[in-house]
């Protein structure tokens, strides 16, 4: 079974496209067909991921490729291929697991929605077309894998369609994205150019392997980060993360999915599969490319825990957390924790799945309300979700021991400690931790905690077929750990291509204590904050947020997302319109009118010969035919066709003949 | 099979006067049976066709004004072949597209054979008759059977490329006075050693250059366009922009790259200058307009910018890698079949719109999506294949000229991505406006895509699909002669 799926791997991200294909072709009301079809696909995808898991433990440092020509233009062949290495592998597990419980879920959620056939139809395409791209080969072909996770989530986004909200925020994503993405697509050219080759490995001649990697040379920094502009759209990394939030206007399986297990991490997995382009030329781990790297990370992962702080919008405080964990990765990243970052885009992908579907269920159990200071108590009525959202939250937070978030995040810590550049990504990312215990802390206390409020007044426990995805979930994100433990880091020496060994000692050491201490500080911090947050505390009124209430102008700033969208509706938008509309003039009032003023030049040209025809030489023919046609009518007039008048004039002319003959003799 | 060109071209001319001894009512399905005819004759042009050779094949050579160098002389290459395909496709589809009467499918008959011969001759007078022949059918088509101002636009149309066709004449009668020959194969091996020399030369150069530039049109020569799409009534704005619109770059492709390497390369930075204008400021236009006729025109107008760019970019390498070469003219003629059947098909869905609200600015319509399923559906396939989404057609051709152009002229190349970013910008734009949102009053009697609509665009669409999963097909017609003309440029 393993030989045969690493032949037929292109098999997992197939099986969910036919689903797709397939769904889209049921009638409406199909319901039951759509989402056993899409289940269906999703439980086969995991399955022939499993065994391609499997495939990968026979030996260590793994690596199958699979080869083929698309089409040959000239004489040259453009090759793609397929690639199973373990750091495919375990996106594939990921994907596949997470993808599936979010499809159960959403066969609860979306129960009551009139295109529920359609929405399972996306589902499977944003599912096949993220298998397609963690198992390309090729550059181009994760390119264009890509491009359709960015239609998918296109057309997801924008899924109730009716609402005018939507579609704004599904352009958004599609146009921010594709800003990102034109820097890749010329990174790809770049590369593809210098190396010839855009097959990761071919036998030695891929562009991530040595012979590629030197023709590439001093154009790999250049490469690098305009690949990286690619990652920085899709993973939502400062500047280019305005789209995440507003993406929360498509169905919340859909945030899960964007979120969770494929879209964001598309871009994470991208500097991973490309790192060797990244760290080329490396001094000390240290390149300029992966700097970049790691500042645009900590940028992010501050501002968009900041923003968190100050939303009320319980998807959207979720939706920051993701931007801000993404920040986190991407330092990670460029620190040269290559494996950290990705065992926490791993471990983030279960626990955000989980939050995620958590919040929808919270949705679900109020009637659709989205505001968390609407809430409140929930923990009574709604104990499933509660105590699965309560792991959730402590993963995210990165509570130690039992938590995978907790482990991942201890990793990334411990490395970015050790970054030879500089010290103070390390204090950002110390500061970021505490954040994040804080906005999680808020978010609990104002959902499940307190007084019931407007919205939770008649609030339910969600169906079964919600709660079991939170709960399998929920087990996942804890279970997880135990192949994240210093103790026993297997799936970090999996990654790396190293041996693991148990050693219980390596379980403490000194940063765990420092983040016992600094999540202890961001939780009790948010307790001390937010405690009486939607009962009336004092002066401050209830529905007031307590930091609103304390710093009025810095919850407004956070508020309003530090300004970002106004700032690029006011430059970046506001010059596009102008330029657009510039374009249009320029073609209307000058171009057109410089073609118009060279028939104008024409046209006087004609007038004047027409003038110089009119009154010189056809007045002249004219004149001569009018003084023809008197004369003709003098004849004419001579020819009356008398004979009376003939006669008498022949007796004029004989008599005029004789008087002349006459006066001659 | 010798005989088999002059037949495809006389096929249509024969129906065109076919038509006017049969009933009025019979006019269209006689157009398509003349249609499937063509096509007919097209495949078995195509099955005789030997796609490992290069070169003209399948020559006829009849000798016709000896005195002024006139022959009859055609034959296909795989430029042409791909041209002639895609000309037996798109005439068809612009006949399902709306209501004819008979003098309106003659006329586009007589088109239809004019641009057979087009692309098949190989001698500088009959191509030139033919390419003027096409004009006055075109012209005649706005100027009766197109929209408002219909008079206006068709005599901007028709002067603005006569003008261009008079100027092309001159150059060439210049270079018949110089080398006596009007044959392109006997001309193209003399341009590499320079066809003429001094100020003749740059101005056989620009008079041939102004011509075709107007025919494509580059920027700045493309205001008539605009107008005359808008204007054009739906199944002449498809074979105007799926057809004609090509010959233009064929003519760059066939005549003026060949013929004056020398010029070209000295001039080039300026041409790509036009063509990245082309690219950026088209979409930028596209953008600010309502109308979606005019949208999709100038969209065109970018679409074969792209061309441009492959083009020029080819004809300034001088030391070009072979695969760029060969990237970027592979690029651009898979764009050229790419965008006629793409825009094609926008056109006619527009046209379909338009039936259905008696408008078409964008904001006349909203929330059809709701309403229309199946046309939003299609509608967006087009428009995803327009702006480039891999997986569709677009995708192929644009990622080899960018590739191909990137590696020889990379600024120029950089910034022409801007375009693929507007082109999104404007798409996406449209789909908002059109598809979502609530369903806009107006629109709650439109009926979803009839199944005679189905039958004209899912072929087109499931094409798209094809050409963009697995191209080969299509690149196999042109291999051969793009190894030969990357060769000429090297």
């Amino acid at each position: 079974m393993s030989r045969w799926i690493i032949d037929h791997l292109w098999l997992i991200p197939a099986v969910p496209f036919a689903a797709s294909l397939v769904i889209l072709s049921l009638p409406n009301g199909r319901h039951k067909s759509a989402a056993l079809l899409a289940v269906a696909g999703q439980i086969a995808a995991l399955v022939m991921s499993f065994f391609a898991f499997l495939a990968t433990l026979q030996v260590s440092g793994f690596r199958a490729v699979q080869n083929f020509t698309w089409f040959t233009f000239g004489d040259h062949a453009l090759r793609l291929g397929w690639l199973l290495d373990p750091l495919a592998a375990v996106m594939l597990i990921m994907i596949t697991l997470v993808g599936l419980c979010i499809f159960v879920f959403s066969i609860g959620y979306m129960a009551g929605d009139k295109n529920f056939v359609r929405f399972f139809a996306y589902l499977s395409f944003f599912s096949g077309a993220m298998l397609g791209l963690v198992i390309s080969n090729s550059l181009l072909l994760l390119f264009i894998c890509w491009e359709l996770v960015g239609l998918a989530s296109y057309l997801l986004i924008g899924f109730w369609i009716e609402r005018p909200s939507a579609a704004a925020a599904a352009k958004k994503a599609f146009i921010t994205t594709r800003i990102g993405d034109l820097g890749f697509f010329l990174g790809l050219l770049w590369l593809y150019g210098r190396s010839g080759n855009l097959l990761f490995y071919d036998g030695g001649n891929g562009c991530l392997e040595s012979a590629g990697l030197a023709m590439l040379g001093a154009s790999a920094v250049s490469v690098a980060l305009l690949i990286f502009c690619g990652a920085v759209g899709k993973s939502g990394q400062f500047p280019l993360h305005v789209w995440l939030p507003d993406a929360m206007e498509g169905p919340t399986p859909v945030s899960a999915l964007i979120h969770a297990a494929t879209m964001v991490a598309a871009g994470v997995f991208l500097v991973a599969r490309v790192y060797p382009i990244f760290s080329l030329g490396a001094i000390d781990g240290v390149t300029s490319s992966l700097t970049v790297v790691v500042w645009i990370g900590v940028i992010t992962a501050l501002m968009a825990a900041l923003i968190a702080i100050a939303q009320a919008d319980i998807k959207r405080i979720l939706a920051y957390s993701t931007v801000s964990q993404l920040g986190l990765m991407m330092v990670s990243l460029g620190v040269g924790g290559v494996a950290a970052g990705m065992m926490h885009l791993l471990a983030h992908g279960f626990f955000k799945a989980l939050l995620f579907l958590g919040a929808g269920s919270v949705i679900h159990g109020c009637h659709g309300e989205q505001d968390i200071r609407k809430m409140g108590g929930l923990r009574r009525l709604m104990p499933v979700t509660f105590s699965t959202y309560a792991i959730g939250m402590m993963a995210l937070s990165g509570v130690p021991l039992f938590f995978s978030g907790g482990w991942t995040k201890e990793e990334i810590l411990h490395v970015t400690a050790d970054w030879p550049a500089s010290r103070l990504p390390y204090y950002f990312l110390l500061a970021g931790v505490v954040l994040t215990a804080l906005y999680m802390t808020r978010q609990i206390i104002y959902v499940f905690f307190g007084d019931r409020r407007a919205a939770s007044q008649h609030a339910h426990e969600s169906p079964r077929v919600m709660t079991m995805p939170l709960i399998v979930l929920a087990s996942c994100a804890i279970l997880f750990s135990v192949v994240l433990t210093p103790a026993w880091p297997w799936l970090h020496h999996y990654l790396t291509d190293e041996p693991a060994h148990f050693e219980f000692a390596r379980l403490i050491q000194p940063t765990l204590f420092l983040s016992l201490v600094l999540v202890g500080a961001g939780v009790a911090l948010g307790i001390g904050m937010y405690r009486k947050a939607g009962a009336q505390d004092r002066q401050r009124p209830a529905d007031t947020d307590p930091l609103e209430f304390a710093q009025p102008q810095l919850f407004r700033f956070l508020e309003n997302k530090m300004w970002i969208d106004e700032l690029y509706a006011r430059t970046v938008i506001a010059f596009s319109c102008l330029s657009a509309r510039l374009s249009d003039w320029m073609d209307r009032h000058f171009w057109d009118r410089l073609v118009r003023g060279f028939g104008a030049v024409g046209r006087l040209f004609g007038t004047f010969a027409t003038t110089v025809d009119e009154r010189g030489i056809n007045a002249g023919v004219d004149e001569t035919t009018v003084g023809t046609r008197g004369l003709g009518r003098l004849m004419s007039a001579a020819h009356s066709g008398q004979i009376q008048t003939y006669l008498g004039v022949i007796a004029i002319g004989v008599l005029a003949l004789l008087l002349f003959y006459a006066w001659l003799a | 099979m010798v005989g088999l060109i002059s037949a495809l071209i006389l096929i249509p001319l024969v129906g065109a006067l076919a038509l006017f001894i049969a009933p009025e009512r019979n006019a269209r399905p006689i157009a398509l049976l003349v249609n499937a005819v063509a096509a007919f004759d097209a495949l078995a042009l195509w099955r005789h066709f030997d796609i490992g050779a290069a070169g003209i094949q399948l020559v006829e050579r009849h000798a016709w004004i000896p005195a002024i160098g006139a022959e009859y002389l055609v034959g296909i290459d795989g430029l042409s072949l791909l041209l002639v395909l895609l000309t037996s496709l798109i005439i068809p589809f612009a006949f399902l597209a709306q209501r004819m009467d008979r003098g309106f499918c003659a006329l586009m008959l007589i088109m239809q054979s004019a641009l057979y011969g087009t692309f098949t001759a190989q001698n500088f007078v009959l191509w030139f008759l033919f390419y003027e022949m096409s004009l006055i059918p075109a012209f005649l088509l706005i100027k009766i059977w197109g929209g408002e101002n219909r008079d206006r636009a068709a005599t901007k149309f028709f002067l603005y490329t006569f003008l261009g066709s008079v100027a092309m004449l001159l150059g060439f009668l210049e270079i018949y006075l110089a080398r006596g020959s009007f044959d392109f194969a006997t001309l193209a091996s003399l341009g590499k050693n320079g066809l003429l020399t001094g100020k003749l030369a740059w101005l056989a150069f620009a008079g041939i250059f102004l011509g075709l530039a107007v025919k494509v049109p580059l920027f700045p020569f493309h205001t008539w366009l605009p107008d005359a799409y808008e204007s054009a009534p739906t199944g002449v704005s498809m074979v105007l922009t799926g057809v004609l619109s090509k010959m233009g770059v064929y003519g760059f492709a066939r005549l003026l790259l060949p013929l004056f390497p020398n010029e070209i390369r000295i001039i080039g930075p300026w041409l790509l200058a036009l063509a990245i204008c082309s690219i950026v400021f088209a979409p930028l236009a596209a953008w600010a307009q309502s109308d979606l006729k005019r949208m999709v025109a100038y969209l065109s107008v970018n679409h074969l910018g792209y061309c441009m760019l492959g083009l020029f970019a080819v004809a300034v390498s001088s030391v070009g890698a072979a695969i760029d070469t060969q990237a970027a003219l592979s690029g651009v003629f898979m764009q050229i079949f790419n965008h006629g059947i793409t825009a094609a098909a926008l056109f006619y869905l527009v046209g379909l719109l338009e039936q259905r609200r008696g408008l078409r600015g964008i904001d006349d319509f909203g929330g059809l999506m709701q309403r229309t399923p199946l046309l939003c559906g299609w509608m967006s396939v087009a428009m995803f294949s327009s702006l480039g989404l891999p997986g569709l057609n677009g995708f192929i051709g644009e990622f080899l000229i960018f590739k191909g152009s990137f590696a020889i002229a990379a600024s120029f190349t950089a910034i022409a991505v801007i375009g693929l970013l507007v082109t999104a910008i404007v798409f996406v734009r449209a789909m908002q406006a059109l598809f979502s949102g609530p369903l806009a009053e107006s629109c709650n009697a439109f009926s979803d895509l009839l199944p005679r609509e189905q039958v004209a665009i899912i072929p087109v669409t499931l094409l798209m699909f094809a050409i963009g999963l697995a191209p080969q097909f299509i690149f196999n017609i042109f291999n051969a002669t793009v190894v030969q003309m990357a060769r000429l440029f090297s």
